[in-house]
């Protein structure tokens, strides 16, 4: 346990060294979503209709903007090697290097959301559920893209690999963040896709270290 | 009496095999020197010791029991100091030993201090790692040992871009780990100066290997 | 390759049944189409365009047995080591590609006259689209690491991961599609079908089966020899030195 809460302290403490990094992906997912009217023209209800799906998309874009650092820069100083070696199972790693990819990316993002929900004239109503979906299904983001992220560790154009890996994977988390966000804005019973949410959540906690643990170590043969 | 042991090893590298049928013995207290010229499988033989990878054949045991058996047993005595020196550049020297003494289980401000003093990194503690030379940061690397003990100590040229002195301090920082009964396992071109050491020269294995890959396709079995 | 597994017999039995696979293949695949197109009936609210039915179906039956290949191919690649296992994995893949590619193809020219469009957000053909998209990183994976064992190994780690999501997927896929859709939308196949277009479909089914296998075999025979041919090279150059 020691090990873990290291690692998680480490991984804190770069990113907070290296501050303008660990913004970009707020930066980019308040950006992209800005972009949207600019398509679609600024008619306020339409925005509201589209807001669950915009701010989740572009948040599950964001997530992936900061995957690739996830393992790289440790696979590419000699860490991971020692991290792989070291006494704590390998699956506490991953679960350590998620969570701190989650507090440093997926936290400000949701506490961007409901920026973006008042910029997108969404009925504030729904805001408790857009905060609530968001961090049970940012999590699962976290875990899952981490597995893509050691997947791709030494592969030519890693960057471009993870989102066609990560993304087919992320449709699940997609589908029950706007459902949710959309039967609350609806009057609707939100819970079932909460469930929904949790459960995925709960999955890829389970399967995901292990996934990721298979692919660094044969990252590192 | 022999701790750490390899019988037979075949190493397989992309799809060549490195070195073929290696034993080595190395006993409590004992070191090993790996020779060879470049390209004679010293790095992947310590990646094998360390469980990076699996030997194709043969078996790797400590204390007489095979090490496939308990990997997490292994990587608990084990302390590996490759090539890379694994310093944070935004991390403070202290902040980088600190991080690796943890985990390796000793995260303890005196095992800090320990592997600091070893090799004289004292003065430098609070600066940040960007701003330490290449041989500072191998000390840093080296120092993670000292910090934190294990039994087996696999060092992969140990004395890259280490000063005269800094090669005292990491001679005596073996010595001290093998008074304790450690065991350590060097690859080095340069000569180490480790009393009672034995030494594996690996060109005859690697020709072994090359000449085995050379009859199997001079009379392949399909 | 791996130097120490011996093909040989793999070899000796892929050229003894691959052409009674192949010669089977065709003349199922012939037979299926023959009944397919001349015999089988028209639907009498489709006309002929059901006769695709008969090429998309086995397409996206081949879809998903080809991915359950892999992600058996793979599993037996990680915890076994076989190394067959990894060359059928890498044959398999852009076969299953091309079949999932053709099913969607197919469903696409299917609903224009069904639905008046060429692409219908529908639960069955979105949860194809995802298959294909796994497909592809599936590819793209094999083929981004210089040292191609490293390749298949991530590959092998990522059609597992796929193959336990993709319920998942086609769950969420139609959950999502029944909240968004009315469900007026025509179902693509009854829930009974009668025998005169029952026996060109399993015809073909099966037909698809052994052409996948006559391929992966082929392809697998290919990837040996190609990795004697290289091995005899550097052999040779090493003599040369």
């Amino acid at each position: 346990m020691s090990g873990f809460l290291g690692l998680l302290a480490r991984d804190l403490r770069l990113a907070l060294r290296r501050r303008a990094d660990a913004s970009l992906a707020v930066l980019f997912f308040v950006l992209a979503a800005a972009m949207f009217p600019f398509g679609v023209g600024p008619e306020p209800n339409l925005l509201a209709r589209m807001a669950p799906g915009v701010i989740w998309v572009t948040a599950l874009l964001a997530v992936l903007l900061s995957l690739e650092r996830l393992f790289l820069a440790d696979y590419e100083d000699g860490s991971l090697e020692l991290m792989v070696l070291a006494p704590q199972p390998l699956e506490m790693t991953v679960l350590a290097k998620a969570l701190a990819h989650w507090l440093t990316t997926g936290l400000p993002l949701i506490a961007a959301a409901p920026i973006l929900a008042l910029l997108y004239n969404m009925d504030p109503a729904g805001l408790p559920m857009l905060i609530l979906a968001m961090a049970l299904g940012t999590p699962s983001l976290s875990l899952i893209g981490a597995v893509g992220a050691a997947l791709t560790l030494g592969a030519r154009r890693g960057g471009v690999l993870i989102p066609l890996l990560v993304l087919p994977l992320n449709i699940p988390v997609l589908i029950f963040g706007v459902a949710a966000l959309d039967a609350a804005l609806a009057g609707l019973n939100p819970m079932p896709h909460i469930m929904f949410l949790g459960a995925l959540f709960l999955g890829s906690l389970v399967l995901a270290p292990v996934a990721g643990a298979a692919a660094l170590r044969q990252a590192m043969e | 009496m022999s701790m750490f042991q390899g019988h037979e090893l075949t190493c397989i590298r992309g799809q060549r095999r490195v070195f073929a049928g290696l034993d080595f013995t190395v006993p409590a207290g004992g070191a090993l020197i790996l020779l060879g010229p470049n390209g004679s499988g010293k790095s992947s033989l310590l990646r094998l010791m360390a469980g990076l990878g699996r030997p194709a054949a043969g078996q790797l045991s400590w204390a007489g029991t095979p090490i496939a058996e308990d990997p997490e047993a292994h990587r608990v005595r084990l302390r590996y100091a490759g090539h890379l020196d694994c310093v944070k550049a935004v991390l403070s020297v202290r902040e980088n030993l600190s991080f690796w003494a943890g985990q390796y289980g000793a995260a303890e401000a005196e095992a800090v201090n320990r592997g600091l003093k070893a090799f004289a990194l004292e003065s430098l503690a609070d600066m940040p790692g960007q701003i330490l030379s290449a041989g500072q940061k191998h000390r840093l690397a080296l120092a993670r040992l000292a910090a934190s003990p294990g039994e087996l100590w696999l060092l992969d040229e140990p004395t890259v871009g280490l000063d005269s002195a800094a090669q005292l301090r990491l001679t005596a920082a073996i010595a001290a780990h093998r008074e304790t009964g450690g065991c350590v396992v060097a690859a080095t071109h340069t000569p180490l100066d480790l009393p009672g050491a034995q030494s594996v020269n690996l060109s005859p294995y690697a020709e072994a290997a090359r000449a085995a890959e050379a009859r199997e396709s001079a009379e392949p079995a399909w | 390759m791996h130097r120490f597994a011996n093909p040989g017999r793999f070899l000796r039995i892929a050229n003894a049944v691959l052409p009674w696979i192949a010669v089977l293949a065709a003349v199922l695949i012939g037979a299926g189409l023959y009944l397919a197109l001349f015999v089988s009936p028209a639907d009498y609210q489709q006309g002929d365009s059901v006769r695709i039915m008969y090429v998309h179906v086995p397409s996206a039956w081949m879809a998903m047995f080809i991915y359950t290949v892999i992600a058996a191919a793979s599993a037996s690649s990680l915890i076994w080591r076989h190394p067959l296992a990894d060359l059928v994995a890498k044959a398999s893949s852009p076969i299953g590609a091309c079949f999932t590619f053709l099913a969607l193809a197919t469903g696409s020219l299917w609903g224009k006259p069904m639905w008046g469009a060429w692409w219908v957000w529908d639960a069955r053909l979105t949860s194809v689209l995802v298959l294909f998209f796994l497909y592809l990183g599936h590819m793209a994976l094999m083929g981004a690491f210089d040292n191609a064992a490293r390749g298949a190994r991530a590959a092998a780690i990522l059609a597992l991961v796929g193959f336990v999501n993709v319920p998942i997927i086609k769950f969420s896929v139609e959950w999502w599609s029944t909240l968004h859709q009315p469900s007026s939308v025509l179902r693509l196949d009854g829930p009974s079908i009668h025998p005169s277009m029952l026996w060109p479909l399993l015809a073909m089914g099966l037909g698809f089966k052994l052409y996948y296998l006559a391929l992966m075999l082929v392809r697998v025979k290919s990837e040996l020899i190609a990795a004697r041919v290289s091995a005899r090279a550097s052999a040779a150059a090493e003599a040369a030195a």
